[in-house]
């Protein structure tokens, strides 16, 4: 066989993450949900079988397709045996088209619309979103349960529970993957961009500090939006905004943490290191999410992660204050209320925004405090120290407690000087 | 909490189209609401134009406009969530509605239900 340069070590993991959860959807399209397990069970043994042989053969040319190959191969013996044992134990044979050992393709279009269909069958409203969200990062992105408690700082014993409930709930729901039609697409659409907008926030707003785990979290969700807009059926406006969305803020992973892990404000971000390439590609889907009359949540946020992105100051702001009013009358969050009072303070002045945040009353929020830290850091110093001590408090992240007591140092240089 | 209307009345049909500048201020008043999460129901905007408004009155009796014995009309109503009538009164008052003549009626809500 024809060897590919590659060590299997390095190629691996990488194809664990970007194939694992394609081999699984495809054959849950046959095995159907209830028997997701066999399926992965399949998945996993074609991955040890790649680990053991290409180590000692080396990684073939095309290692896609050799797992493609082992994959199908293994769950055409599953079914013989099963057949054996249907036959002669149950005296009953399994359907038609998981007999045919055939109906294992691994063609584009067969993993685009299996994958589709996984992504409506673990977004389903039966579960929590956050349980949701565990399931997404398992089946759709094939991480493994230490690393989601990684990335929600939570205990593996919990993850594996959560899990577990979700997916016996999903068993019991009796979803059919593979014959969805456009009606229950359509109803179903909502939860799916929500669960996809969520997972992407969990990577962007990670509590985690391991930026790896962050960017995979990102780029895992702009793969999954990027499957519903390639197909017909879910490429609609709001799934063309959120792509947009993603695409911006993604552009900026890079210039917003430093090597420490620590959080670097917007104003003091290195705009060399946005990504243009992205940038375009959200620019591209924010054209076509104005393909309609619809407005929805995400065409407002990216319309703001739009104006981030833009390098001009000039109306910058007032526009993101236009479109923090908007969203915040379609859904009030305490994060967008805190965030136009933010656009507020640079549109007119510290000042009166000190008056906009302190109605907020959102006293038990740390960013309330850091905002009000924020607004009356050249104002009021005592008022100011007092805000962040206070957003020290109630803050759970060890970065911004750093952040927080450095803007403190600073403050208490200015009373001083 | 209680519900109010806040209903806004305006004495002149040419005022009823803003600048872009008056509509900036109209956002950023309902937005500073919304923020506090007091908006109940951003309501509609009423309009008062030929076509689109008339008055049905006895015996069959229809007149354009909505306009009756006085000059001024309803342009349109939110709805509030807030502890109680001061309250309401108090948001109502740093509406820019006041700059160019209008004024705002605020009432509780009954629900039917």
């Amino acid at each position: 066989m024809q060897q590919n340069a590659i060590s299997p070590e390095v190629i691996l993991p990488h194809l664990f993450r970007q194939e694992y959860a394609k081999i699984t959807a495809v054959l849950c399209r046959y095995f159907g949900l209830q028997h997701i397990e066999i399926a992965e069970d399949i998945a996993s043994d074609t991955f040890l079988r790649a680990s053991e042989n290409w180590a000692v053969n080396g990684v073939p040319i095309n290692p896609t397709a050799w797992l493609y190959t082992v994959a199908k191969n293994k769950a055409k013996d599953y079914f013989k045996h099963l057949a054996i044992f249907e036959t002669q134990v149950k005296k009953e044979l399994p359907t038609e088209t998981i007999q045919d050992g055939q109906a294992f393709e691994f063609d584009i279009k067969i993993i685009a619309d299996s994958q589709l269909e996984m992504i409506f069958a673990v977004c389903n409203p039966t579960n929590s979103t956050e349980a949701q969200i565990c399931l997404a990062l398992q089946i759709l992105c094939g991480f493994s349960v230490e690393e989601i408690a990684n990335a929600f700082l939570t205990k593996t014993e919990t993850i594996k529970k959560r899990l577990q409930r979700a997916r016996n709930n999903l068993r019991n729901e009796n979803f059919q993957i593979g014959d969805l039609g456009a009606m229950d697409i359509q109803q179903r659409l909502d939860i799916v961009l929500k669960t996809l907008y969520l997972l992407f926030n969990e990577g962007y707003f990670s509590k985690t500090n391991n930026q790896l785990i962050r960017k995979e979290l990102c780029s895992e969700a702009v793969r999954l939006t990027l499957i519903l807009v390639e197909n017909q059926l879910t490429n609609t406006p709001q799934t063309n905004a959120l792509l947009a969305l993603m695409c911006f803020q993604s552009s900026r992973l890079e210039a917003r943490i430093n090597d420490n892990g620590e959080a670097i404000l917007f104003e003091q971000q290195d705009k060399r290191l946005w990504d243009q390439t992205l940038i375009e590609k959200g620019n591209y889907y924010l054209v076509n999410a104005c393909d309609g009359q619809e407005i929805s949540k995400y065409h407002l946020e990216a319309g703001i992660a739009y104006w981030h992105t833009t390098l001009t100051t000039e109306n910058k702001w007032p526009h993101i204050l236009q479109l923090y009013n908007q969203l915040i009358l379609m859904e009030y969050s305490p994060v967008t209320a805190l965030n136009r009072t933010f656009a507020f303070a640079r549109v007119y002045g510290n000042e009166k925004a000190i008056h906009e945040a302190e109605q907020l009353k959102l006293t038990e929020n740390s960013y309330y405090h850091e905002l009000l830290g924020h607004l009356y850091s050249d104002i009021d110093f005592e008022a100011a120290i007092n805000h962040y001590q206070k957003a020290i408090e109630l803050t759970k992240s060890k970065t911004e407690r750093q952040t927080l007591t450095k803007e403190i140092e600073r403050i208490k240089q200015k009373q001083i000087g | 909490m209680k519900e109010f209307a806040l209903i806004f009345r305006l004495n002149d049909t040419s005022d009823f189209k803003p600048s872009p500048e008056q509509m900036q201020e109209r956002m950023n008043w309902l937005g500073s609401i919304a923020a506090q999460n007091k908006l109940a129901d951003k309501g509609n905007t009423l309009l008062p134009i030929p076509g689109s408004a008339k008055t049905v009155r006895p015996d069959n009796v229809v007149t354009d406009g909505p306009y009756t014995e006085i000059k001024e009309f309803i342009s349109g109503y939110i709805i509030i969530r807030v502890e109680n009538i001061e309250e309401a009164v108090e948001l109502a008052k740093s509406n820019p509605i006041f700059k160019i003549g209008g004024n705002i009626e605020v009432r509780e809500i009954l629900k039917r239900d």
